[in-house]
């Protein structure tokens, strides 16, 4: 199967935006079904992508997410503007949290969501510099 | 179990959703955290919750869980039901404590998939 990029798009989440949290993973979630990849494939393209939206949402200030999905493999990048990640180690290890009263109101905020994005990637590349950003590259294979 | 028999088992009200309360369910997960329910769950999964707003809902989408049950006398917000009925995902509301609910889940022979893997 080839590698050569079938579909890509350019979104947007805003930081502190919790009502449309969610959003751009239900869009992304829409065009795997549409293109036509294996649903167990595109679940965990759907709970990687919806974890990381999450994390913009509650800790950024923007981001611009692309997905670019190719015959062998998704990948979905959250690029964002923000405060970064001081210890992404310690970032990476369950239970591990700075999330405050108000993201933990919305079931998340516990420490769980850059294991769950390792959990349901393929290859998982996480690159943060504080006071500027971070940029979270999923790569999901799908075969 | 159809989702008909759970409604009656739990006694419940239906918020949104009507038309799907045929659906069938062998397995069942509950919990308030939703990293939680996207990390355990089985697609095809009733899920149970006390999270009310509209990100249950997002949650049980992209988890695949097929229907939520709130519990604790608890109901979804106006966000949450209108994405349920978009996405066709039946919401039903329990005047039961969690432990309660699942307790008469459990009883009728629903499980956790989190159960064959030693959770």
């Amino acid at each position: 199967m080839s590698d050569e990029v079938l579909f890509h798009r350019e979104f947007r989440v805003m930081g502190g935006d919790f009502s449309a949290a969610g959003s751009v993973s239900t869009q992304i979630k829409s065009i795997l079904q549409e293109i036509g990849f294996e649903p167990p494939i595109i679940r965990r393209a759907a709970i990687a992508s919806y974890e990381a939206e999450m994390n913009v949402v509650m800790y950024a200030d923007q981001a611009v997410v692309r997905l670019s999905a190719a015959p062998n493999s998704i990948k979905i990048e959250f690029d964002d503007q923000g405060r970064g990640i001081a210890d992404i180690d310690m970032a990476m290890q369950e239970g591990y949290s700075t999330a405050t009263p108000q993201m933990r109101e919305m079931g998340f905020g516990a420490g769980m969501g850059l294991p769950n994005i390792r959990k349901n990637s393929d290859v998982l590349e996480i690159a943060s510099e504080l006071g500027k950003g971070t940029r979270v590259l999923i790569t999901i294979f799908t075969e | 179990m159809e989702l008909a028999q759970i409604i009656k088992l739990l006694d419940c009200q239906v918020v949104a959703g009507a038309e799907h309360l045929d659906l069938n369910f062998d397995e069942v997960f509950a919990a308030d955290l939703m990293s939680d329910v996207l990390a355990f769950t089985t697609p095809g999964s009733l899920l149970l919750t006390g999270l009310t707003n509209v990100q249950s809902v997002i949650t049980a989408h992209v988890a695949e869980a097929k229907a939520i049950v709130y519990v604790r006398g608890k109901r979804p917000d106006a966000d949450a039901v209108r994405l349920a009925d978009q996405k066709g995902l039946p919401l039903l509301a329990s005047p039961l404590s969690m432990y309660t609910a699942c307790g008469r889940l459990f009883a009728s022979g629903l499980k956790s998939h989190g159960d064959r893997e030693g959770l």
